[in-house]
């Protein structure tokens, strides 16, 4: 199997500050009027004959050739590969074979997850040369429903940050504003959409990775229920957090990847048996009779004023279709950044202790002892946020501090996810900005970890609770740079936020 | 024990958790970290204001959903003999292998 490998191609490997005062760059990118294809269109168009897949992926391929030194969403590509799966793909329609639902579907797959023969970085030098030896079950199921992977997306290191700046490959540039960030922790994903360097890409959401970076490069961005999609294949950050799902141009198209992705998996414990329903069926009704809950506690201090003025908007557009709107109360919201960070952490210090040297990964040269190759491996393989983050969750579960921070943690997290059931018996959803700001500048936050974390204070909150999420679009700023919309709903109530969703669209 | 701002986390003990974390750091990183460690533990203090004692705690969502006394096993999978990866195909990922054994510089210090 071959692949090309881009990691860090024309980048500095850790560009911070010095990327915000180089001259040359350009200070605005991809305006998105230009021509994009939707995912629909692109399968409708290889299941008609009217479009070939192999100009498909040729066209994706320019693309990234043209735009990935400047964006560095890409970090590997699997071009020959995707070259002659589409080629097949061509032929079977040639001969007139029904196609599986995605087929020759040009997608982006977010390097913490595992494709057979691609690397798998997770954006950190300590899994520099993985190759994984098997293909992650979401990918899988992409793959057996027809999609083509055209390679592997940059991301925060191990999937911990808000701006996609802690790769060890170099941070992503935000297609609509260069010199912004495009969102963590999976900017890549975020980015390659918005660049159209694929017909669509899988992300993970850990914290609101998915959500945020759809927000700041103005795609959509979906969070499915925890469960609902199998994690099977996915390099673990915090297991009770962590989830897989898709950014995309369109709602519909998040919709038709969800209802490939959904389903009980049994090589993923932790994977739902709840059955999967049709998510396209009801997309497209008219919404007249739901019931939006608008939370107080997320238009406070620390919004943007052009955010709220587009989220408000937003309402205003459902409440003109016929939802009823009404205010619910998320008292402990403003609890849920601290209690995120504690338990986040603490599985972090647990999941990332496998990396050790021996088994996969890097290992440190000229260690005479295993504890001395221990410690010398993950300290030259580790960036500075993981280790920071290992530190604080190995912190908050040591002897004499469990309780007082990863129990009082739990602890939060159970009234914050009382919170949402007892808002969801008296509305359908819940609708509030994705994040506080639109994008911020490269470089800007990077020296303050809790100004970091603030960024991410309106989607932990799903997060902790375990509820589905999508970020659409809803505007932009006077700058230009795009603003989302969050569509909160119960667990497992997938199509009721898609349709509220396209219905925004 | 509660969580005070007060509480601040010496270079000793910045030390004592980069052990039991397995990370090496240097004289740079060590009061970085504990710098960063001080900030966060105070923002994250604010979560004493709540008042848990009679609240159980969460470790993920399946467990909000699902009934009590629900049979756990059923979230097992059943014990039987199944094919996994092959043993060449993991090997290769390892930094040093003789092809069975995983290697590993000395484990015992003299």
């Amino acid at each position: 199997m071959t692949f090309e490998t881009l990691a860090g191609q024309g980048v500095d490997k850790y560009p911070g500050t010095e990327m915000t005062s180089k001259t040359d760059a350009p200070k605005t990118g991809t305006s998105r009027t230009n021509k994009v294809d939707s995912l629909v269109t692109v399968r409708d168009g290889v299941a008609a004959g009217t479009l070939k897949a192999v100009s498909a992926v040729e066209g994706y391929l320019s693309t990234i050739g043209a735009r990935n030194r400047e964006i560095n969403a890409y970090l590997s590509l699997h071009n020959e590969s995707a070259l002659a799966k589409a080629a097949l793909v061509d032929e079977a329609a040639a001969r007139g074979e029904k196609l599986p639902p995605l087929a020759g579907v040009p997608i982006g797959i977010k390097d913490v997850l595992t494709v057979k023969g691609l690397p798998a970085t997770a954006g950190s030098m300590i899994l520099k040369d993985y190759l994984p030896p098997y293909t992650s079950s979401a990918v899988a199921r992409l793959e057996a429903a027809g999609a083509i992977v055209l390679g592997k997306l940059n991301c925060d290191e191990f999937a911990m940050g808000s701006s996609n700046e802690n790769s060890a490959y170099g941070a992503v540039r935000n297609p609509v504003a260069l010199d912004h960030v495009p969102g963590g922790s999976s900017g890549g994903s975020a980015a390659a959409v918005a660049a159209n360097m694929a017909a669509a890409t899988l992300g993970t959401d850990t914290g609101g990775s998915i959500r945020q970076p759809a927000s700041y490069c103005g795609v959509v961005g979906l969070l499915p229920t925890y469960g609902r999609v199998s994690r099977y294949g996915l390099i673990a950050f915090a297991s009770s957090l962590d989830r897989v799902g898709p950014l995309t141009h369109t709602v519909e198209d998040a919709a038709v990847l969800l209802h490939v992705l959904a389903g009980h998996d049994p090589l993923d414990a932790t994977s739902s048996e709840e059955p999967v329903p049709d998510y396209l069926a009801g997309l497209k009704k008219p919404v007249d009779g739901l019931r939006i809950g608008v939370p107080p506690e997320y238009f406070g201090d620390g919004l943007d004023p052009e955010v709220r003025a587009a989220v408000e908007n937003a309402i205003e557009k459902l409440r003109a279709q016929g939802c009823k709107v009404q205010t619910v109360s998320l008292p402990h919201t403003r609890y849920a950044v601290p209690a995120y960070y504690l338990l986040a952490t603490a599985e972090a210090s647990s999941n990332l202790a496998r990396f050790d040297g021996v088994r996969y990964g890097y290992r440190a040269q000229d260690a005479s002892t295993l504890s001395a190759m221990y410690r010398n491996s993950r300290d030259e393989g580790f960036g500075a946020e993981v280790k920071r983050r290992i530190l604080l969750g190995t912190y908050a579960l040591s002897s004499g501090y469990y309780d007082a921070y990863y129990r009082k943690a739990q602890q939060v997290r159970t009234l914050l996810t009382q919170d949402f059931l007892k808002a969801f018996a008296e509305v359908d959803a819940i609708v509030t900005p994705t994040a506080p700001t639109p994008a911020f500048k490269i470089g800007e936050k990077t020296d303050d970890p809790v100004a970091m974390y603030l960024a991410d204070i309106y989607t932990v909150t799903a997060s902790l609770a375990g509820i589905c999420g999508l970020s659409v679009p809803a505007g932009v700023s006077k700058d230009g740079l795009p603003i989302g919309v969050q569509i909160l709903g119960k667990h497992f109530a997938e199509s009721t936020i898609l349709q509220l969703g396209h219905a925004l669209a | 024990m509660s969580l005070t701002p007060r509480e601040k986390v010496s270079i000793e003990e910045v030390r004592h958790i980069a052990a039991l974390s397995n990370l090496h750091l240097t004289s740079d990183e060590e009061p970085a970290m504990q710098r960063d460690l001080n900030a966060i533990l105070e923002y994250v203090a604010q979560l004493n204001e709540l008042d848990t004692t009679k609240v159980e705690p969460m470790a993920q969502v399946g467990e909000m959903l699902a009934p009590r006394d629900e049979d756990s096993r059923r979230f097992l999978r059943q014990d039987l003999l199944l094919p996994s990866l092959d043993r060449e195909a993991v090997m290769q990922c390892a930094p040093e292998t003789d092809g069975v054994f995983f290697k590993v510089p000395k484990v015992i210090e003299r």
